[in-house]
């Protein structure tokens, strides 16, 4: 798993996510996202177009981040996902708890 | 029929899910199924590496067998304390984000995404078998 700054626009941090977000790697993206977030980052977009596979470790350092943003005001969405993440986050129930767009414009407008 | 063994940590997942994934590729699974049981077999690893051994190291064996070429089942094998994850409850899943609580997920991912689940526990052995249906060619219409 790859987690890049792919840039900054209405005060929203983007970034991206590549590979898989599994039980290794999860704690990685828990841990990145909390070093920027200490930085002074509160608003989040997350592109997932390169996004693989997600497992329930994933989903959970997600909601992590979700929860901590959420104690300052902040947010984090979600963008772009492939059809079988989209799966996993459905099956879940996580569309419901986290916002998710289909394209990574769509998420900063709402931002 | 294939088995591998491993030590129950999670360095040894990636190997092991690799090698459940690489039996359903060959057995005609689209990705998005193969994807499926890569991620109902991570589920059921990352339980047994945390919580079958809490006091000493142990192993993981996974077996997997097709089944007159109908189902293919994944056999996973530890001998760590007796845990049946079928008796686990389901998670609230409209929970809010507040609310909102990750254990039990995994196992409920297992539950929707396989088309059968059993637990036995033999000899000191938890046996988790979890089972999926091998798509058949379609038969030509006359």
């Amino acid at each position: 798993m790859e987690i890049i700054k792919s840039g900054k626009e209405n005060n929203t941090l983007v970034i991206k996510i590549n590979g898989r977000m599994d039980a290794v790697t999860a704690p990685e993206f828990e841990k990145k996202v909390g070093l920027w977030i200490a930085e002074g980052e509160k608003y989040f977009v997350v592109d997932l177009s390169s996004l693989e596979y997600i497992s329930s470790a994933g989903l959970r350092s997600i909601l992590v981040i979700a929860k901590k943003l959420k104690a300052i005001s902040g947010k984090i969405q979600l963008a772009a996902m492939e059809e079988s993440v989209n799966e996993v986050f459905e099956i879940s129930g996580f569309n419901s708890i986290i916002p998710i767009h289909d394209t990574v414009q769509a998420a900063i407008l709402q931002a | 029929m294939s088995s591998i063994r491993q030590p129950a940590r999670i360095e040894s997942m990636e190997l092991l899910v690799q090698f459940i994934s690489d039996h359903a590729g060959k057995l005609g699974f689209s990705s998005k199924r193969v994807k499926e049981i890569e991620l109902a077999a991570e589920e059921a690893l990352v339980n047994i590496i945390n919580y079958a051994y809490p006091d000493r190291q142990g192993n993981i064996k996974v077996t997997c067998v097709q089944h007159h070429a109908k189902t293919f089942i994944i056999e996973i094998e530890d001998t760590g304390i007796a845990f049946d994850i079928l008796s686990m409850k389901d998670p609230d899943i409209s929970a809010g984000i507040h609310d909102r609580e990750i254990g039990g997920l995994g196992v409920f991912l297992i539950r929707k995404l396989m088309d059968e689940v059993r637990y036995h526990r033999k000899n000191g052995k938890n046996i988790l078998k979890l089972i999926v249906h091998i798509p058949q060619p379609q038969k030509a219409c006359a």
